[in-house]
């Protein structure tokens, strides 16, 4: 059995909660919704799961727990929460925008708004899902910052602010750098680092040897067709 | 009340905050109301879903104080986005927590509450207004000091309440209802059910009384009116109709839906644009 792109993302978006003990996975977007019931069903068995409305629900739609959005605000602030936002852009050094593209006064495009991107940046873990890595949302600059990144952390909150990692349909990223700006972590299978540096719009920490993205065993592989996306809506989000 | 006897409180100029969230129980109801009225220049606070798309659409709104507008299932509040990008409203953009914790503020009378988020995003640089504030203890840290979103009216939706005001939700999540009536001066509460008071704990235990009395001007019983938006358990999102809203042009839109004279004629344009789907 050989994986589809969209899979191996689903792999790499679960990877980020490996480890993370007994939190909230808050996964926006399909393939990181994906990733965190993986994890949950295989390597990460304490996640907690919400069912995206105001429940804490087991793989299976059991219900042990309520957390409305108050709630959810609390758990934020508390930390026991790691969140994997989308971003519309992103710079090097991980801000985030999801508000508007262009002049704020002003904006070419409005998008959401800064929704909970601040309170969750400075808060509690956050990575990044980018289903479509280009030179438009891998910028140089963010027109909005909405999740904060590792150069403008105001000082209380340093020993709270983590960035954990972005995946993209190209591979994954961490800032293990010494200024803390983004590197390249792994490719997926097939993808060149020539390609990531064209789709990427600043210059990106490029190791000498870089390692292949883990690619779904055969039990998650099962998982993912059979168990949780039957109707293989994950290959219309990554397509290649 | 009806509908347009609890909107005639209100004046052109005024702040008013709105319950719910994207697109889920809003007092949509009142909002028709408010576009049949005269009222203009408002203030709104809300975490914002199609209640904001129909006053900006409509011209109603000067200012609105948000986190967020979104229709849930369709990401992007279309005339939100559409008022934005013609730079028609202004906007006081702000996170989930500090919408939160400014309502907190409100119903507390305090000026502000100091809150760990906003600092080093772009929120502190498109609202020059916003101060920080020290914490006094030991550790010294720096705080947004969130300011009260006081407001002279909420308007509300819930599943039932009683003539005297008391609101209960039977759905998953109180939102901020609550808090937006205890922050205005006046609330008014829009209900599917209007009940008498011993039938809201008869099968509902007594924490799903959402809404006090003493916070509430006034109740108006308008079933289906948080349409198309969701009520659970009374009804789920009409997304059929929601997504004609958001394809439909504004003008075409109001003139088929908002155009009658009051919420009943609304409800009956509804019903025809379902029985011509059928």
């Amino acid at each position: 059995m050989s994986a589809s792109r969209a899979e191996t993302c689903v792999v790499a978006c679960a990877e980020a909660w490996r480890g993370d003990g007994e939190v909230l996975a808050s996964p926006m977007g399909l393939i990181p919704s994906l990733g965190a019931r993986l994890a949950r069903l295989t390597f990460s068995p304490d996640l907690l799961l919400t069912d995206g409305e105001a429940m804490l629900v087991r793989p299976d739609g059991t219900v042990e727990g309520w957390l409305p959005y108050r709630r959810h605000l609390a758990l934020v602030t508390g930390g026991r929460r790691h969140v994997m936002m989308g971003a519309s852009q992103l710079d090097r050094y991980g801000n985030q925008n999801i508000s508007c593209v262009g002049d704020w006064a002003r904006p070419t495009r409005q998008l959401l708004g800064v929704r909970g991107a601040p309170v969750n940046t400075l808060n509690n873990p956050t990575s990044y899902w980018v289903p479509r890595h280009s030179p438009r949302v891998f910028t140089e600059r963010v027109d909005m910052v909405c999740g904060v990144g590792n150069d403008r952390v105001p000082p209380g909150a340093v020993r709270f602010h983590r960035l954990r990692r972005v995946v993209s349909d190209l591979g994954v990223f961490d800032f293990a750098t010494p200024d803390r700006s983004l590197r390249l972590a792994s490719l997926h299978p097939g993808v060149t680092v020539e390609r990531v540096r064209e789709a990427t719009g600043f210059a990106l920490t490029i190791p000498d040897d870089v390692p292949r993205t883990r690619e779904p065993t055969a039990a998650e592989l099962t998982l993912i067709r059979e168990v949780l996306d039957p109707d293989g809506a994950r290959d219309r989000e990554v397509t290649a | 009340m009806t509908p347009d006897e609890a909107v005639a409180r209100l004046r052109s100029g005024m702040t008013v905050g709105i319950g719910g969230w994207g697109s889920r129980r809003k007092p949509m109801a009142l909002v028709r109301a408010l576009l049949r009225s005269t009222i203009t220049d408002l203030t709104v606070i809300s975490y914002g879903g199609p209640d904001i798309g129909h006053l900006v659409a409509a011209g109603r709104v000067r200012r609105l104080v948000t986190a967020f507008a979104t229709l849930d299932s369709i990401p992007l509040e279309p005339h939100f986005r559409a008022a934005r990008e013609r730079g028609a409203l202004e906007l006081t953009e702000l996170d989930e927590a500090m919408v939160m914790w400014g309502l907190y503020a409100a119903a507390h009378r305090m000026p502000f509450l100091p809150v760990r988020a906003g600092l080093g995003s772009g929120v502190m640089d498109v609202n020059p207004a916003l101060r920080t504030v020290r914490s006094p203890y030991e550790d010294g840290e720096e705080f947004v000091a969130a300011p009260a979103l006081r407001m002279d009216a909420a308007l509300v939706h819930v599943n039932r309440a009683d003539r005297l005001g008391n609101g209960q939700y039977l759905g998953p999540d109180p939102y901020f209802d609550d808090l937006f009536c205890r922050a205005a001066d006046a609330a008014y509460v829009s209900c599917e059910r209007l009940v008498e008071t011993a039938e809201l704990t008869k099968d509902a235990a007594p924490q799903t009384l959402l809404v006090q009395r003493h916070h509430v001007t006034g109740v108006v019983e308008a079933p289906d009116g948080a349409h198309f938006t969701s009520c659970d358990p009374d009804h789920g999102r009409d997304e059929a109709f929601q997504k004609l809203y958001a394809t439909t042009p504004w003008p075409e839109f109001a003139g088929r839906f908002l155009s009658g004279g009051d919420e009943s004629a609304y409800q009956a344009a509804v019903r025809a644009w379902r029985e011509g789907r059928r």
